[in-house]
């Protein structure tokens, strides 16, 4: 767009004034990896990778482990998907190929209205609304039902569980994945799509022969990115999840997530270790939310690029 | 379904009709996806609406919190708090996020282009505790005590990605003409950029920096650890201070009723400010784009 060479600084300050904070944002990712690292060496240095698969959290001893933690995010945000991900693909293919025009923006607009209400108000109506109602009527509905031989589905305990976390998760995750899904199937060719409803495909013949396996790779992105969303959601987690510190595999019991311990603990973290220990868990949980947003992306952007 | 053209036909073949009765089916399934996701959004608005109008009040906005046993008091230092620390992301946030987002857009054919716009990309999935545990061991460690300055930094972390990418977007729906007609007079690429692409663009770029600060402006995590809390009004910008959503949070898990209710009507407060900053930014945006691609 701009010429290329010649004029010097004089000329080009401008390219590279702004240059110089886009170097900024390149720096400042970097110093956020340099200070996690950094800030989380004692606890590496304590027990290695051990950290990961240790199961004790006691402040007092000075004896930390993730795995309690990393099991509860997985918990969640893994159940959080799975009752997102239908959901969203509904309101994603409702949305791209049934919505009549003036019903899909407004349509559109309160979608991305959820994807706008603060955290920690959703953690609010989790404590007050969702979580007694989780206790009284959803968990013994469960139980009760075919799901509840499943052996993740144990006793049924309070209403602060790792089954009311997810179901905020997933309620938080909807516009996300619903919204980028949306952008796929949009992006499916038109011909493709006529050529099916010419050769007599019903239109859900076609939504399902055409649309979604064209559509494939990018609803997998948004899948992904959708889950990177759940593994770092904070306060409304930290507020219905129970916060126990042990380790457990039971939805219907209070549990703990990696989001939830930094939250409770590292205001008032004292000693170097727990302090480093709380910071280690960041650093895991910068790691892979840092991974799955970049596969996320990088197949979104490949899908994209052959959608145009 | 009998409006359907085919389905109305007596000879119909009953193979067809299942086919079609799917079609529907399928249809009715979308709709309660659809419902499941809109009426968690009403549920949640409407307790916020009917929990929190109840305790609002002049005290409430203006007046310092008083202790819980004993009633009243309000959260006017929480609220000046909010606006200083995203005051201070903004000033920080801005320059840097349009800054990046015109170079990506104007000058960024390049690797260091490339590489601002995948990291903006991706650090705006980042869960937002990171920004605070990375302000909490830069700044209050360093400095000995939690402060409004960290937690308008770590906001400031979260806010320039965001920014960043919707200034790019407004800039690329500028039309390649005006630069070239621009640059084809012997402009330069500032006052190019300055004078023309940027006043072009300027509605998208503000809401987009809009929409950045309602997402801000309702982050908890990462000031749990860095602006931390205060019950006085704001000391200085290197004290610990009070804001909305960390409020919230701390009077939603107390055992005290009357702070329940506070928190609600502090929920309320913090919603109607992010959600009318959305709509408003929204219905301009695409209004905006609208406009400048001639549609």
């Amino acid at each position: 767009m701009t010429e290329a060479g010649g004029g010097g600084f004089r000329r080009h300050w401008f390219r590279y004034v702004t240059g110089a904070l886009a170097a900024l944002v390149v720096l400042v990712t970097i110093l956020i990896v340099f200070r996690l690292v950094l800030d989380s060496r004692p606890t590496w240095s304590e027990w290695g990778l051990a950290f990961v698969t240790r199961t004790e959290w006691d402040p007092v001893r000075g004896d930390f482990g993730a795995l309690p933690f990393i099991v509860g995010t997985l918990l969640t945000s893994l159940m959080a998907l799975v009752i997102a991900l239908p959901i969203s693909l509904g309101i994603a293919i409702l949305l791209s190929e049934y919505a009549p025009r003036q019903l899909r923006d407004p349509l559109i607009f309160v979608v991305e209205l959820l994807a706008a209400v603060p955290s920690v108000v959703f953690g609010l109506w989790g404590i007050f609304v969702l979580a007694p109602l989780v206790q009284q009527h959803v968990v013994p509905l469960i139980a009760s039902s075919p799901l509840g031989f499943f052996p993740f589905f144990g006793e049924p305990g309070p209403g602060y569980n790792l089954f009311t976390a997810s179901l905020i998760l997933a309620i938080m995750i909807i516009p996300i994945i619903a919204s980028l899904s949306r952008e796929v199937l949009m992006a499916v060719p038109r011909e493709q799509k006529e050529g099916a409803l010419a050769l007599g495909a019903t239109r859900w013949e076609a939504v399902r022969h055409v649309v979604l396996a064209y559509g494939r790779p990018g609803i997998f992105s948004a899948a992904v990115l959708g889950l990177g969303r759940a593994l770092g959601e904070t306060m409304a987690t930290t507020m219905t999840i129970g916060n126990s510190l042990g380790l457990t595999f039971d939805y219907f019991q209070p549990g703990n997530s990696m989001t939830a311990i930094i939250a409770n603990e590292l205001r008032e973290a004292a000693s170097r270790l727990h302090v480093s220990s709380l910071v280690a868990i960041g650093l895991i949980l910068f790691a892979v939310s840092f991974l799955l947003n970049t596969m996320g992306r990088l197949i979104l952007m490949r899908v994209q690029a052959r959608g145009v | 379904m009998s409006s359907h053209p085919i389905a109305a036909a007596e000879s119909m073949p009953t193979r067809l009709r299942l086919r079609l009765l799917r079609d529907h089916i399928l249809v009715a399934l979308c709709i309660a996806a659809l419902l499941c996701a809109v009426v968690p959004l009403v549920w949640v608005l409407w307790e916020v609406i009917a929990v929190g109008a109840a305790h609002i009040s002049f005290e409430f906005l203006t007046a310092l919190p008083a202790p819980p046993t004993v009633g009243g008091g309000g959260w006017g230092n929480a609220i000046v708090g909010s606006v200083v620390v995203v005051g201070m992301a903004m000033l920080i946030g801005v320059p840097v996020g349009v800054g990046t987002g015109i170079y990506m857009s104007e000058f960024g054919n390049n690797a260091l282009g490339r590489s601002a716009r995948f990291l903006s990309e991706v650090m705006a999935g980042i869960p937002s505790i990171i920004a605070g545990i990375v302000a909490y061991g830069l700044i209050v460690v360093t400095m000995g005590r939690f402060s409004a300055m960290s937690g308008g930094v770590a906001l400031a972390v979260l806010f320039i990605p965001v920014v960043a990418i919707t200034t790019q977007e407004a800039l690329r729906l500028v039309p390649v003409d005006q630069r070239e007609a621009s640059f084809a007079l012997g402009v330069a690429d500032a006052p190019t950029t300055l004078r023309v692409v940027l006043p072009a663009a300027m509605g998208n770029v503000l809401t987009g920096i809009m929409l950045a600060t309602a997402r801000i402006a309702g982050e908890t995590a990462p000031l749990l650890f860095t602006a931390f809390n205060s019950r006085y009004w704001m000391e200085g910008l290197d004290q610990p201070t009070a804001t909305m959503p960390v409020n919230i949070y701390s009077y939603a898990i107390s055992p005290f009723e009357h702070w329940h209710e506070q928190a609600w009507a502090g929920a309320l407060v913090l919603v109607a400010m992010v959600l009318l900053t959305n709509v408003v930014a929204r219905t301009l945006w695409a209004r905006r784009a609208r406009f400048i691609a001639g549609r």
